[in-house]
């Protein structure tokens, strides 16, 4: 189960033409080439900007990749992300990829705890599984019982991201994309969230992770992937 | 779950005069997808659903539909009494304006029951009470079965659409912009309407909407229009969140958060 490779990029190219500033092209990442495997967390690093978001988003189908491949293991069956129908990508979410994004975005008028199930649902658990699931998450992240119920849309930061951490983290998912997962959270529920992303990774789970506290990273991540070797030319050029 | 989608638009063109209605659109839509189609007014969003629904005939293109037996059809070569049935027990068609969709002078119970009527059943007292159960799940009260939608309020009529359509259980569901003209509170109970239906039924849905909020909340896939054309197309969040056609980008950046 363990060491399988599953996730691989290759060559991958990424960069933004804005349309709205004169068709200026905003060039990110070129060549870019990795492997996750199973029961491995592997750290993206690089200044701010250098495109560390723009990588989890494009692995998770939020952001077209431009070149190469983004290839994602789904029961024994490569997907090219890149290349993927959207129905297939939705097929990817369900089973195979989590993403805990750097921002919640919330449903309106679902409470936090119907959210985290949903998603839970979602990925293939039953009714009462998925609302088992999500208790327990909730408790472990420390989110106080009575917001359960309530929608997230008034919640503080670190509530919110606790939400999208156990949305992330329900589907058991074989890759775990986690952006900033700590970054607005106290030192206690830091630690519940580092506690959360290991025990997923030695359970054979593929992490890629984005985290910007170093005490994280080193709690967290086996090896680190500097982006800024990969960074296109640093002005941008105009088309 | 088959791998053979419900409806299949292959380069679906229509002209009025010299004007363009639709250009070329093709798309495939799966059971339980909720497709999406935004774009600035004219640009041929309500033409695609008169030509999905069968009520303008295409010049060119052609939609096919895969029947509860699993056959696949081209909807074109039909006949009419097979394109009528398949329009009450297959099909919902949420019109933008409920005028259009409704009869205005019929009962609230008469507008929810009568697809049941045109499929045949006879027992009165099993479509009234179909019609009530349903005027219940969409939050009308029951109790004002007997009222004519001329007494309800823009909510309340589409609504009414709403059970009207889905009475039959219909797999494919076209809607034409059915939360615009409403207050925003009416807005957001409608589509937590929808989004119920939609899971609880596993509707498949081709909604028209200006509403990027909307697109977000409730479509897996989106398409964007211009001029008849479809300029972009993809997942959702991917549209909303990188979209590529300077059009797009336009759309995404003059509303302040989708
Ligand atoms: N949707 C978008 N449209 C246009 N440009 C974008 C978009 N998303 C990101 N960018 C640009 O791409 C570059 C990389 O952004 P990204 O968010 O991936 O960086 P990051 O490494 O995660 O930075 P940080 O550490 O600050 O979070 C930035 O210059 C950013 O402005
Ligand atoms: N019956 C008609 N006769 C002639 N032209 C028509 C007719 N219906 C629509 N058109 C034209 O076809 C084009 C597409 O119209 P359509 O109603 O499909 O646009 P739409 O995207 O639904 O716009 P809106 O958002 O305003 O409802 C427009 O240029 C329109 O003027
Ligand atoms: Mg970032
Ligand atoms: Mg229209």
């Amino acid at each position: 189960m363990t060491h399988l490779p599953q996730l691989a990029l290759e060559d991958v190219g990424k960069s933004f033409t804005l349309h709205l500033r004169g068709g200026v092209r905003l060039p990110v990442l070129s060549g870019l080439s990795f492997t996750v495997r199973r029961g491995e967390c592997v750290a993206l690093g690089g200044p701010s900007g250098t495109g560390k978001s723009s990588v989890l988003r494009m692995v998770y189908g939020n952001y077209r990749c431009d070149e190469g491949a983004i290839k994602v293991r789904d029961e024994g069956e490569w997907v090219d992300v890149a290349s993927a129908t959207p129905r297939r990508i939705i097929a990817l979410r369900r089973r195979a990829m989590g993403h805990v994004s750097q921002f919640l975005r919330v449903i309106p008028r679902i409470g936090a705890l119907d959210l985290v199930a949903a998603a839970g649902r979602d990925s293939g658990l039953d009714f009462e599984a998925a609302d088992a699931r999500a208790r327990e998450l909730l408790g472990r992240l420390n989110l106080p019982a009575r917001l359960w119920t309530l929608p997230p849309a008034t919640f503080s930061g670190g509530e919110q991201q606790r939400v999208n951490i156990a949305r992330g983290l329900i589907g058991n998912h074989p890759l775990l994309l986690l952006d900033e997962p700590t970054a607005s959270l106290d030192a206690r529920n830091r630690a519940a969230v580092i506690g959360l992303a290991r025990q997923r990774r030695d359970s054979g789970c593929a992490v890629l992770g984005v985290f910007h506290d170093a005490e994280v990273r080193a709690a967290l991540a086996d090896r680190e992937i500097d982006l800024g070797r990969f960074t296109r030319v640093v002005a941008a050029e105009a088309v | 779950m088959t791998n053979v989608p419900l409806l299949s638009v292959e380069g679906l063109t229509m002209r009025y005069g010299t004007r363009t209605g639709c250009a070329d659109v093709s798309f495939d839509l799966h059971d339980g997808e909720v497709l999406a189609v935004v774009g600035e007014s004219g640009s041929g969003k309500t033409t695609l659903l008169r030509l999905l629904a069968q009520e303008l005939a295409p010049d060119a293109g052609r939609v096919r539909y895969r029947m509860r037996d699993g056959g696949v059809r081209d909807l074109a070569t039909l006949d009419e009494a097979a394109q009528r049935l398949l329009a009450r027990t297959e099909w919902g068609y949420i019109r933008q304006d409920a005028t259009d969709g409704l009869r205005m002078s019929v009962s609230a119970g008469g507008n929810a029951g009568e697809r049941l009527m045109a499929i045949g059943m006879r027992h009165y007292g099993q479509i009234r009470g179909a019609a009530s159960d349903w005027l219940r799940r969409v939050e009308i009260d029951p109790a004002r079965i007997d009222e004519t939608p001329q007494s309800f309020s823009g909510g309340m009529r589409q609504r009414l659409q709403i059970a009207r359509n889905l009475i039959t259980e219909p797999r494919l569901v076209l809607m034409d912009e059915p939360t615009s003209g409403l207050d925003v509170s009416v807005q957001a109970r409608l589509l937590d309407l929808v989004r119920g239906l939609v899971t609880e039924l596993g509707l498949a849905i081709v909604i028209v909407t200006h509403d990027l909020a909307v697109a977000r909340l409730l479509s897996h896939r989106m398409m964007v229009m211009r001029r008849g054309c479809v300029i972009e197309t993809g997942l959702t969040d991917r549209v909303l969140d990188d979209p590529e056609a300077p059009y797009t980008q336009l759309l995404v950046s003059s509303v302040l958060a989708a």
